[in-house]
């Protein structure tokens, strides 16, 4: 079974005046239905290696592969077009449109798709929502919502086109410990229920100690700790 | 409605006043093009109208342009003329009933003959030099622009009781004369004639008011000592568009000059397309002063929004989108600028049609502002507008669609 995202020697510099190296030689494998942490002090590089996997940003070397399919000859609508179908994003701020109540907001990316009819998209982004405990919140805008509550809204935009790969950036990082928990609760939930694979940055190690796997960030490179078999260099 | 169009509204719709103000900007861009459009349309269309009133559509006189076909080259294959040149002894158009036979078959509009000599008019101590231009009373009507223009009297008066005048009011005050006096025709030939005054005219050209006196074409015959001929004809056509054809084929059949009335005011008509050269060059100014209000709120917009394009490019939209909801933006306020702006140049137009002043120096003519309602205007104008907009909203269109969705990201962590 070919995994899901696959990389090797994964590289990314910026080509400052003095050259910046945010990822190097990263090479992984995440196959369907995990819980990966990716782990590390703050600006050890793990957020840059969550964009290069969600195709947001483009590796300086090696190779990438989402779903059996080599990114690195991809235009930008092929990328763009990746991300929409394969892919969602959460991050460290819910990042929601504004103007736009939460069921608007989880249909963006449905409409974008142009896969179900619009009444379809609704009554999915309503039943997306409720199923993450927002069923009485569908009409509000993101301002009158809480963190959490946002955060959740957000993890339902990232799975409207049901990708198979959902990545979070910090999801709880800017939340309290009670929304934390809910928001880390549904992380797991849609691994363990939904069949999803989720890889989520974080520099909180108990929560990284309860997801499946760890994988350790340090300047940019995969740290090998003791104690975890099952990573990969 | 499309998403990318939602999206759009609502930015434009999140910063109301500021939309406001580059609505208006593109609309009284777009009004005032319109109105000086019309303006300079409409002053245009009546000079033409004006220059096409009063002189004839084509005029044929009795010269030449170019030397006539020699018998000899007739008749002798070998024979070769050289320095040939129009000859120059103004006898007049030869044979007047058969030239003006011919034209009559064909010419679709109405034509007159007449002599024009040069000559002067006298009347007790005074002198003025005139035109002295013979006429036939029944058709100089249909040709002559200074029907309409009798202050005393009309050209029908000529025939009552032979030897009598029609001369322009300012002349007549230059002379001193009055309706029912006699003055003297001198003419080239040395000739000398009394004439009563039957009729006195004022068209508001001062060349024609104290320079022109009409007599019956036989006395100007007389006066001139050229019996029975003519060295003019006038054609008035149905449609003066077409008077460069009549002119050319006139000109082929009787082998006199005729002039077209485009021809002999060509100078004009170049001057009026300067105009409007000087007219579309403001209207892209103002233009491209309205496309910089759009530009400015595009641009706000596009980085005050840098974050939903993040966002956007992350969930996976690609660049092309992000490029056309900010051209979309930019074309919603170049439309909705457009139209309200039709509707200000419209009724802006319609209060300047509404204006009369009078003309000071004779206190006579009452006139309003000479407008042109054309649809092409607003056509014209919302079109500037359209693509000044497209332009505007193009450009940090490009440069939002390129922002890098990290940089951003990064920047609100």
């Amino acid at each position: 079974m070919s995994a899901l995202v696959e990389t090797e020697k994964l590289t990314r510099i910026l080509p400052e005046t003095v050259p910046v190296t945010l990822v190097k030689d990263v090479t992984l494998s995440i196959g369907e239905t995990e819980f990966v942490a990716i782990t590390g002090p703050s600006g050890s590089g793990k957020s840059s290696l969550l964009y290069l996997l969600g195709l947001l940003d483009r590796p300086t070397d090696g190779k990438l592969s989402i779903g059996g399919r080599d990114t690195g000859p991809m235009t930008e609508r092929e990328r763009a077009a990746t991300r929409l179908s394969m892919i969602g994003f959460v991050f460290q701020f819910h990042f929601l449109l504004p103007e736009f109540t939460a069921r608007e907001n989880v249909e963006i990316p449905m409409r974008r798709l142009g896969r179900l009819a619009r009444p379809k998209m609704r009554e999915r982004a309503g039943e997306l929502l409720t199923s993450l405990g927002l069923g009485e919140h569908l009409d509000k805008r993101p301002d009158q919502l809480s963190g959490g509550q946002r955060q959740r809204v957000a993890v339902a935009r990232a799975l409207a086109n049901d990708p198979p790969l959902i990545l979070a950036d910090e999801p709880t990082g800017s939340l309290d410990s009670r929304s934390s928990e809910q928001v880390f609760a549904t992380l797991e939930n849609l691994v363990r229920e939904r069949g999803k694979t989720v890889v989520a940055a974080t520099h909180d190690l108990d929560m990284a100690a309860r997801m499946d796997r760890r994988i350790h960030i340090v300047d940019g490179k995969i740290d090998l700790l003791p104690g975890q078999p099952h990573l990969q260099a | 409605m499309p998403l990318i169009l939602d999206i759009a509204v609502t930015h434009i719709v999140g910063r109301g006043r500021q939309t406001i103000v580059a609505v208006l900007g593109v609309a009284v861009g777009v009004g005032f093009s319109i109105a000086m459009a019309a303006l300079m349309q409409g002053g245009q269309d009546d000079f033409i109208r004006q220059l096409v009133d009063t002189m004839p559509h084509v005029d044929i006189t009795d010269e030449h342009r170019t030397a006539r076909r020699q018998p000899a080259e007739d008749v002798f294959t070998t024979v070769a003329i050289s320095g040939l040149r129009p000859r120059d002894d103004r006898r007049g158009i030869i044979n007047p009933t058969a030239a003006t036979a011919r034209l009559e078959s064909w010419v679709p509009g109405r034509f007159a003959e007449s002599l024009k000599a040069q000559g002067v008019i006298r009347y007790s101590s005074r002198e003025v030099g005139a035109a002295i231009i013979g006429i036939d009373p029944e058709r100089e009507p249909a040709v002559s622009p200074i029907v309409g223009d009798f202050v005393k009297g009309s050209f029908a008066a000529l025939t009552a009781g032979g030897n009598n005048v029609v001369i322009g009011e300012t002349m007549a005050g230059r002379l001193g004369a009055g309706l029912g006096d006699t003055i003297t025709a001198v003419s080239s030939e040395g000739l000398t004639r009394d004439f009563k005054i039957v009729g006195l005219f004022h068209t508001g050209t001062t060349a024609r008011d104290e320079g022109e006196a009409y007599l019956l074409l036989k006395n100007a015959q007389i006066l001139s000592a050229r019996p029975n001929a003519i060295n003019e004809i006038r054609i008035k056509l149905d449609d003066p568009n077409h008077a460069p054809d009549v002119a050319r084929r006139a000109e082929a059949e009787l082998g006199y000059k005729a002039v077209a009335w485009q021809e002999a005011n060509e100078s004009i008509l170049e001057a009026l397309v300067v105009r409007n050269v000087i007219m579309y060059t403001v209207v892209g100014a103002i233009m491209l002063v309205a496309g910089f209000g759009i530009y400015n709120i595009i641009s706000t917009i596009t980085h005050e929004k840098a974050r939903d394009i993040a966002i956007m490019k992350s969930l996976g939209f690609p660049e092309s989108d992000m490029r056309r909801m900010f051209l979309l933006e930019g074309m919603a306020i170049g439309a909705a600028g457009s139209a309200i702006g039709c509707a200000f140049g419209l009724s802006m137009i319609y209060a300047l049609s509404l204006i009369r002043f009078e003309i000071a120096a004779t206190g006579q003519e009452i006139t309003r502002l000479p407008i042109a309602w054309s649809a092409l205007h607003y056509v014209i104008a919302s079109a500037f507008a359209l693509g000044s907009a497209a332009v505007a909203g193009y450009l940090p269109a490009r440069r939002a669609a390129h922002l890098n969705p990290v940089e951003i990201i990064r920047g609100a962590t």
